[in-house]
């Protein structure tokens, strides 16, 4: 593949398609190619199927010929990796779980169906932590992904696989999923800028649950711009989700070349202390100093229950997802147990094989705190800390307008060094799950590099709605740097 | 709050998920290592804070109550373990 391509930006890509230098069954074999070469080293697909993708792509250059300008959009042809949490008709569709390693979805999620409509080709499903519980891709049945950047590390998870699928430019973009830093602590750990927007703009229909007050889709890029362009693809209004808001439709890439001068960016003391690694905070200092150069105002912010978000989330996401996969029974699709004795036999043997040992953890966590006795004590007790960490920053909001901070304590970990212990793990997302439970947007940002060589991402956190602002920040960063364009070597 | 063995199995006989003796153990392990990151929310004090259900709080839209979906059983039963005349199958539940 030619350099040119691999690197390009969407706008790039777009104009190359545009004046046919290039055309999408081309391009999308380029990437094909390379997917080939190097997805056996990094495992950051599960599902390929050329024939498929290279349909689409014809159809695609087919739209273009027929050349209506109404027809031809700013992503018409170019090639993109799904996580393989979103349902795609005709394609298996798995979730990263054995219980769902024979589904080929009947129907296509929205974010799925909006894209194919924009004329973006799917490249294949990728690989991602099952059910999207965990922060490393090691829960994944279908084996861990390994980090572009140091392939004996985790990409990060649970969107590890469209992380470490665009870092190896083995896919222009992904999507992503994001319930408690998703999409943005595999970002960070990638070297990539990924979004998670405000709950309730990108529909979850076709999205496989897993807790659904937190669930939320975006997009995984080389850029802010690359992402404002593709959430303003997945972003819209759909009846098939009832927490799926109306509201008029957005150009997320119209406030990207705004000045920052007088922007005040809040960094809440809470972010700052002694959890984070010191090659972390180097690079976030970096960063908040370019910052200041760019005309911004730092200010000090407080988030003070921040502290209760990893416990309070271990209820609620655990909880909802306990409801969530009642439905994986071995009846209507998916998985079922080879050998059982009666009905509930089976329902215990198909969910006891089916799912691995993080997703059970869960489901019984889960049962247990809405269990009978326990679900005051428990359940209704973490929803009202939920709002006393979303009044912490309704709060910080008067003082500031966008807040930044880490997005993980650490760069990316070894494979296997937190595998076994499951609290260890949670606390990787310590830094990001505040803003899940308050719903709104956020993002990560390459800004640096710290210890093994390995990125570091910075965490940008919106006022609700506020997604053009956070991609003007994060734009106005990429314009003065190229951490978000550096690409790991000796793949 | 830390739980028991016959705890572990009630709650796993809950969740329709069978464990094995063998791996009963270390399960009451990680989930009581999990408990006790989220005991400390007991000793916040939140009276008269509302629970928080959602993080954009919108109430439930109502629509019209005519079909929305299309027929598309055959594609749905295409991708199930075992179907017969249209109907799922499950094992003999009564005699």
């Amino acid at each position: 593949m030619t350099i040119a391509h691999m690197e390009s930006s969407l706008k790039d890509l777009a104009a190359a398609l545009s004046s046919k230098a290039i055309s999408s069954v081309e391009l999308t074999t380029l990437f094909l190619d390379r997917i080939d070469h190097l997805n056996p080293k990094l495992n950051a697909f599960i599902t390929l199927d050329r024939r498929q993708t290279l349909s689409m792509a014809s159809a695609a250059d087919a739209r273009r010929a027929a050349g209506r300008s109404n027809d031809c959009g700013p992503l018409l042809g170019i090639p993109l990796a799904h996580k393989d949490i979103y349902c795609t008709q005709g394609w298996l569709t798995t979730c990263g779980s054995k219980i769902l390693s024979n589904f080929v979805s009947p129907y296509d999620a929205h974010v799925v169906e909006l894209l194919k409509k924009a004329g973006m080709v799917t490249l294949g499903k990728c690989n991602m932590d099952e059910f999207a519980m965990g922060s490393s891709n090691e829960t994944s049945y279908y084996g861990p992904v390994k980090n572009p950047w140091d392939i004996r590390r985790v990409p990060g998870g649970s969107s590890g696989g469209s992380a470490a699928a665009v870092a190896a430019r083995l896919a222009p973009a992904a999507t992503g999923t994001d319930t408690g830093g998703s999409i943005r602590q595999p970002a960070a750990m990638c070297g990539m800028t990924g979004i998670k927007p405000t709950y309730g703009v990108v529909s979850r229909y076709g999205m496989i649950a897993f807790a659904s007050s937190l669930d939320q889709g975006g997009p995984i890029a080389k850029s802010a711009e690359d992402c404002a362009l593709l959430l303003n693809a997945m972003a819209g209004f759909d009846n098939r989700d009832s927490t799926s808001l109306d509201r008029p439709a957005e150009d997320y890439t119209r406030d990207l070349s705004q000045p920052l001068d007088g922007i005040r960016i809040g960094l809440p003391k809470e972010f700052f202390g002694t959890g984070m690694a010191d090659d972390v905070r180097a690079a976030i200092d970096a960063s908040l100093a370019e910052y200041g150069r760019l005309g911004a105002r730092i200010v000090e912010v407080s988030l003070p229950n921040s502290g209760l978000s990893v416990p309070a989330y271990y209820v609620i996401a655990p909880a909802e997802a306990s409801s969530n996969l009642a439905r994986f029974d071995g009846v209507r699709y998916g998985y079922r147990a080879p050998d059982y004795l009666d009905l509930a036999d089976m329902y215990r043997k198909t969910r006891a094989q089916g799912f691995g040992a993080e997703v059970k953890r869960r489901i019984l966590i889960g049962t247990y705190v809405l269990s009978h006795g326990y679900y005051d004590a428990y359940y209704l007790q973490a929803q009202k800390i939920r709002r006393l960490i979303a009044n912490d920053f309704r709060e910080a909001f008067r003082h500031c307008d966008v807040i930044a901070g880490p997005t993980a304590p650490n760069v990316a970990f070894k494979i296997g060094a937190k595998s076994e212990d499951p609290v260890q793990m949670y606390l990787s997302d310590i830094y990001t799950i505040p803003a899940s439970l308050a719903g709104l947007p956020c993002m990560s940002v390459p800004c640096g590099f710290g210890a093994g060589n390995m990125p570091v991402g910075l965490q940008l956190i919106g006022n609700y709605f506020d997604e053009a602002r956070m991609l003007n920040l994060a734009h106005r960063y990429q314009q003065v740097t190229d951490w978000h364009s550096r690409m790991p070597e000796g793949l | 709050m830390s739980l028991n063995l016959d705890q572990v199995e009630r709650i796993a006989r809950l969740a329709h998920i069978e464990i094995s003796p063998a791996e009963a153990a270390q399960t009451r392990d990680r989930l009581n290592d999990i408990l006790g990151l989220i005991e400390q929310l007991q000793a916040v004090d939140t009276a008269g804070i509302e629970p928080m259900a959602h993080a954009v709080d919108a109430s439930q839209r109502l629509r019209e109550d005519q079909p929305t979906e299309t027929d598309r059983r055959s594609a749905f039963q295409a991708i199930a373990p075992e179907t017969e005349a249209g109907l799922y199958l499950v094992p003999r539940v009564i005699e």
